[in-house]
């Protein structure tokens, strides 16, 4: 168990790193002068040499790493050119934003997913399975920014029923924030919930031949209950894998659905940031995402591995 | 390792090696066939593909109009208008004409996508599953691209490439290089525990003979079916792209663009914005629809289960 955690942490310490570096060397293979995209419209070569001084531009690049990582690490992640906002001002308000958006997505796909998975894989052959397999084919091709599109036009400006864009906080008016939230949640969780449908199936197809089932099922407990307690139980565990794996999908999910509901989060404010030019922003941000990633990965296989002893004992969780 | 020419000679038919692999593709390939020919939902996508890529090969002489020529006597007519099947958008450009045109380039940073994909994945997968030592790397490597989601690696190349079909069609096949290496390596590993691996290895066989010869060659089927799942995926990942100004660049007919642009006069032309929807739509769907076929007729018992 011990060596297994150290093992993963160090992993991710090496991946957190070749990330760091990743993202320092992206924004010095800008085309030209990095002081120049820096600079904004002030281009005197005064404003220049002041950014030069300011971002340590005129030092080797090891010493300019080390000032760019240790920056980092204090929770520093530097200013916007456009608006001079500190970016960790810009995050405090950005994420809570996506963080409500994401978390009731991953809500509603678990639900969608497991629920859809269930039904196909104890109804095998019939036509709920048949059904469910044809959500989960539909929900992998149709492009979700476009369902997003067209839930706006029906249902928000044609019938009113939702309001087509804006945002109140939560701790404003629940209400209100829920009624701005819940269609982008909608949208962005169906789109997550086929990937989990057709994993929560396959998964159930498996525990539902396993021998602890039959064995239920010979004792002669109720159906429902041997899905329920046993075969159900133990297919969680790769949903809760999934839903690590598709942290990336669901981030760059949350980019766009945020762009077309305007809802002002994480994903505009990355939008926003490469139309303006404003380097500093989006180089915190791929580094804010990578971090994000990296550490909500370890922390899945933690839980992994409590859940399930046997990936602490091969060490893969496969 | 040595070149590959200098190690055991191909074999002749006068004189059959007993290390190289079992050639089981001339069988296996048409037994495949058989199935997907039994199958009707194969049928269907595949002729909903095939006519897709003609038209999207043919796109220039199909399409009715120049997708950038305007009609300003003709803008936002509905569908069924004289002249314009699928009616006109804002600057009266004929929706079919660019629908055609964009699906073509959809098609295009797609195969550009997975070409780069599989290009770089492949081999990293086949190196990962044969030696254990290269694994250890080629793991962080995979999990260093997994930390860049595909929409966050396209945002940092336009901010340092710009913007452009070419741009977006790399990074979407560098955001799919993670699932190749994994399914690729997971193959290697399997074959390389086969006897006729362990026998080419025992009759001296260079390694880089063995995974040309030997591994690659059977990893082919695995390789289709992850191409098939990549295919729909980059289709998706170039509307959602374009669609933010991120990928192929307007007045060039894209899908995705084509969305961004309806949004401003979306209640007044609805067409305009469900139309390409649906166009994306039946490509990814006719991509998805394929793709299970092929998996379940390359291996009939994981569907059965």
């Amino acid at each position: 168990m011990r060596s297994y955690l150290l093992n993963r942490a160090w992993q991710s310490l090496v991946t957190l790193v070749l990330a760091t570096v990743v993202v320092f060397l992206g924004v010095r293979a800008l085309p030209g002068d990095p002081a120049l995209a820096l600079a904004g419209e002030d281009r005197t070569p005064e404003a220049l040499a002041a950014i030069r001084e300011r971002y340590g531009l005129d030092q080797p690049l090891p010493l300019q790493f080390w000032h760019f990582v240790s920056n980092a690490a204090h929770g520093d992640l530097g200013t916007s050119v456009r608006t001079g906002q500190s970016v960790n001002d810009m995050l405090r308000t950005a994420l809570p934003v996506t963080l409500e958006l994401s978390l009731l997505a991953i809500a509603i796909a678990v639900v969608l997913g497991v629920g859809a998975g269930v039904v196909a894989a104890v109804r095998r052959g019939r036509p709920a399975e048949w059904v469910a397999n044809a959500f989960a084919l539909l929900g992998l091709s149709v492009p979700h920014f476009w369902l997003g599109l067209i839930a706006i036009l029906y249902l928000s400006v044609a019938t009113g029923l939702f309001p087509a864009s804006g945002f109140v906080p939560l701790g404003e008016d629940p209400v209100s924030n829920l009624h701005h939230v819940i269609l982008p949640a909608l949208i962005l969780g169906t789109g997550l919930s086929a990937v989990i449908m057709r994993q929560t199936r396959s998964s159930m197809l498996d525990s539902l031949s396993t021998d602890y089932v039959r064995t239920a099922e010979a004792k002669g407990l109720r159906p429902s209950v041997v899905v329920r307690r046993h075969a159900l139980r133990n297919s969680l565990i790769v949903v809760v894998t999934i839903v690590g794996l598709q942290l990336g999908g669901l981030i760059s999910g949350a980019v766009v659905t945020e762009q077309i509901f305007g809802l002002p989060g994480f994903g505009k404010m990355t939008i926003d940031a490469v139309f303006q030019r404003d380097y500093p922003v989006i180089q915190a941000v791929v580094l804010v995402t990578a971090t994000a990633y990296i550490v909500i990965n370890f922390a899945v296989d933690l839980l992994y591995s409590i859940i399930d002893p046997r990936v602490r004992v091969t060490g893969e969780a496969s | 390792m040595s070149v590959d020419t200098a190690l055991p000679p191909a074999a002749s038919p006068a004189d059959p090696d007993p290390t190289s692999a079992p050639r089981p593709e001339a069988s296996q390939g048409s037994r495949v066939l058989r199935r997907l020919r039994r199958n009707p939902l194969a049928l269907v996508s595949f002729a909903v593909l095939a006519v897709a890529i003609v038209v999207a090969v043919l796109a220039p002489w199909i399409a009715p109009y120049a997708p950038e020529q305007t009609d300003f006597a003709n803008t936002l007519a509905p569908p069924g208008t004289a002249g314009h099947v699928l009616g006109t958008d804002d600057l009266g450009r004929d929706v079919l004409s660019r629908i055609i045109l964009g699906s073509r380039a959809s098609l295009e940073v797609a195969a550009l996508a997975v070409f780069t994909a599989l290009v770089i994945g492949v081999p990293l997968g086949l190196v990962a599953g044969y030696f254990r030592a290269a694994d250890a790397v080629i793991s962080r490597l995979t999990d260093l691209l997994l930390a860049f989601p595909f929409l966050i690696l396209a945002v940092g190349f336009a901010a340092i490439r710009g913007a452009s079909l070419g741009n977006a069609a790399v990074a979407i096949g560098i955001a799919q290089i993670p699932g190749v290496i994994r399914v690729v390596r997971s193959d290697a590993l399997r074959l390389k525990g086969l006897d006729f691996v362990a026998a080419a290895v025992v009759d001296g066989a260079s390694d880089l003979w063995v995974l040309r010869r030997h591994i690659l060659p059977n990893a082919t089927s695995v390789v289709l079916v992850q191409a098939t799942v990549a295919i729909p995926a980059a289709i998706l990942g170039e509307a959602v792209l374009s669609f933010l100004g991120l990928g192929i660049q307007p007045p060039s007919p894209s899908l995705g663009t084509m969305l961004a642009n309806a949004q401003q006069f979306a209640a007044r032309a609805p067409w305009a914005a469900v139309l390409p929807g649906v166009a994306i739509m039946v490509l990814a769907l006719a991509f998805n629809v394929f793709g299970d076929s092929l998996r379940d007729a390359l291996d009939p018992k994981a569907s059965r289960r």
